[in-house]
């Protein structure tokens, strides 16, 4: 480029660049991917806060602190603190399996835990209503030993490990690969343990795309509604989580309580994407290069 | 089993492990296939077993169903049109952030993941309020005659939220590797930017955007959350198949449940299979240049 702009002047009088388009052609689009982002993604947002707050601030605590709106987010983070560190073990076991070593059905393995991704939420809960729920496969046995799995937190643990099941292995199983085994070897060979070798060599090498992966997991665990809702049964302080309260709320035209929920649900997910922004500027060559 | 393996000496190619230095193989693994098949393959197989229970006869009658058909219907219409506009939307909005520079751009670049992120439920009520008739959006929308919540056209704005960042997602990395060197090549030879755009621009980017497309739709089609509060749920109207999984199973009608879900499960598989095929389509043709 900077080579034809040393063409003597004369020669072309409007220069433009062959590789881009005219300013009114860019401003177009400019304005229509403007124009479409705020109004499908930061009027949405917006109106959150701005029915969370409509009341006034007062209405807004009242709404968060109401004893069942407490209930649900106690449980919302009971869920999320199961959820999130049993898909993390198995992301770092899987990862370190699939990256670490060749072996047959490897690829299969991968499409494997990428499945849940691509099962609807609702058919995501109603395979554990089929296994464990009063007319399911383990139901008679489970009735007899008195143990509730639906329509209680075991069930909206499962299917929130389901739902959130790929998250942390699909970030950690890229990066992994690409940083081979070298460092593991070299470790090993200077007498270090397996275990020491995966803690001072391994885990740091991949933290980034590991923290990264956790906070995408647990977003998801904490915001899940329709796999959860089809488990839940939505006892009132007992089995509803923060999106299942919302529902309630909203649909008995609680309209503050349930914005005021929403809106602690979207602070979280405003959290969520800086965190998120600011490990994909700082670390990007540190976190999976596959993305997709 | 495979440990014993991965320790025989230049093992013959057809054994399931290579030898590795690096320990844990067996128990990486073995703790990875438990526990997958326990909260993934075990479950999925109930479902394919319930419904295999029911025979074809059953089968057929649920699947053919008025109802069922209406929301098999209305799900995969409304996602095909909403994942149709994503793809136009998701390319412009992909163009913009990685080829020009304006105030704001990494803002609207990080909120982009703003549907991955919010709650559905959250987004549901969120944009129900905007587009009812009292709302910010539905009260611009009313006076023209255009009722927009409880509505199919509800569920069409809530799908186009749900799936907005996949076609971006998708067009931007390839877009950001794509050298300009081959368009000022073209310009060069005489080409307009409209020719070079459509000869030289847009082959190589049809196949992320597809893939984005089949990824919002997969994402679309089994969308509960957002879509339920705005849909208005009118049997044979606006009633989306995850929803009436769900009314199924609250009448504890769970062959009906089983059935539909299955059919769901198939449409989703066969969708997955879709995708891989374009993203080896993609990697072939990047590949080739």
């Amino acid at each position: 480029m900077a080579d034809i702009a040393h063409v003597p002047a004369p020669a072309v009088r409007h220069f433009r660049s062959a590789s881009t388009e005219s300013p009114a052609v860019r401003g177009m689009l400019i304005t229509i991917a403007v124009a479409f982002l705020l109004s499908f993604l930061v009027l949405p947002l917006a109106i959150v806060f701005f029915e969370a707050f409509r009341e006034g601030f007062g209405a807004f605590i009242e709404g968060i602190t109401e004893k069942d709106a407490l209930a649900a987010i106690k449980l919302t983070i009971i869920v999320a603190a199961i959820s999130v560190p049993a898909n993390l073990i198995f992301g770092l076991a899987a990862s370190w399996a699939i990256a670490k070593f060749e072996f047959r059905g490897k690829s299969l393995l991968i499409t494997l835990i990428d499945l849940p991704f691509s099962v609807s939420p609702v058919t995501s809960g109603l395979i554990y209503v089929l296994l464990f729920g009063a007319q399911g496969f383990f139901g008679p046995f489970l009735q007899a030993h008195d143990i509730q799995i639906i329509f209680a937190v075991p069930g909206i643990v499962l299917a929130t490990i389901f739902v959130t099941f790929p998250f942390i292995a699909r970030e950690l199983i890229p990066i992994m690969q690409e940083q081979g085994t070298q460092d593991e070897e070299a470790a090993l060979s200077l007498g270090a343990t397996g275990w020491q070798t995966f803690r001072r060599i391994t885990l740091p090498n991949v933290k980034w795309a590991l923290l990264y992966g956790v906070l995408l997991c647990n977003a998801r665990a904490m915001g899940e509604f329709g796999a959860v809702s089809v488990v839940s049964g939505k006892i009132r302080g007992k089995t509803n989580t923060m999106p299942l309260q919302v529902e309630i709320l909203y649909n008995e035209y609680m309209q503050t309580a349930a914005f005021a929920l929403a809106a602690l649900l979207a602070l979280l997910a405003l959290v969520t994407l800086l965190i998120k922004s600011v490990l994909e500027w700082r670390y990007a060559d540190e976190i999976a290069a596959a993305r997709r | 089993m495979a440990v014993a393996w991965g320790y025989v000496p230049n093992a013959p190619s057809h054994v399931f492990k290579k030898p590795s230095v690096i320990p844990g193989f067996g128990l990486a693994l073995g703790f990875s296939l438990t526990y997958l098949s326990i909260i993934v393959l075990i479950p999925l197989a109930a479902l394919v077993l319930k419904t295999s229970a029911l025979g074809w006869e059953e089968f057929w009658r649920i699947a053919t169903d008025p109802r069922t058909v209406a929301a098999l219907r209305v799900s995969f219409g409304i996602s095909l049109a909403a994942a149709a506009v994503n793809a136009a939307f998701g390319f412009i909005v992909a163009w913009v952030l990685v080829r020009y520079e304006f105030p704001g751009r990494r803002v609207l670049d990080a909120i982009v993941d703003l549907p991955f992120a919010l709650p559905t439920a959250v987004a549901g009520i969120a944009l129900t309020a905007l587009y009812a008739k009292n709302g910010w959006i539905g009260q611009l929308a009313e006076p023209l005659g255009l009722k927009i919540a409880y509505t199919p056209k509800g569920i069409f704005i809530a799908l186009v939220f749900i799936g907005l960042p996949f076609v971006v997602r998708t067009v931007q990395p390839v877009l950001e590797d794509m050298s300009v060197e081959a368009e000022e090549a073209a310009a060069t030879l005489g080409a307009s930017r409209r020719q070079t755009f459509f000869r030289v621009v847009l082959p190589v980017l049809l196949p992320a955007t597809l893939t984005g497309f089949a990824l919002a739709l997969a994402r679309a089609v089994g969308e509960y959350g957002s879509v339920i509060f705005i849909a208005g749920n009118i049997p044979f109207v606006s009633e989306i198949a995850p929803l009436l999984i769900i009314i199924r199973l609250t009448e504890f009608n769970y062959a009906a449940a089983t059935a539909i879900a299955t059919i769901m499960l198939a449409i989703s598989f066969v969708l997955l299979l879709f995708i891989n095929l374009l993203q080896a389509w993609s990697r072939k043709r990047l590949a080739h240049g």
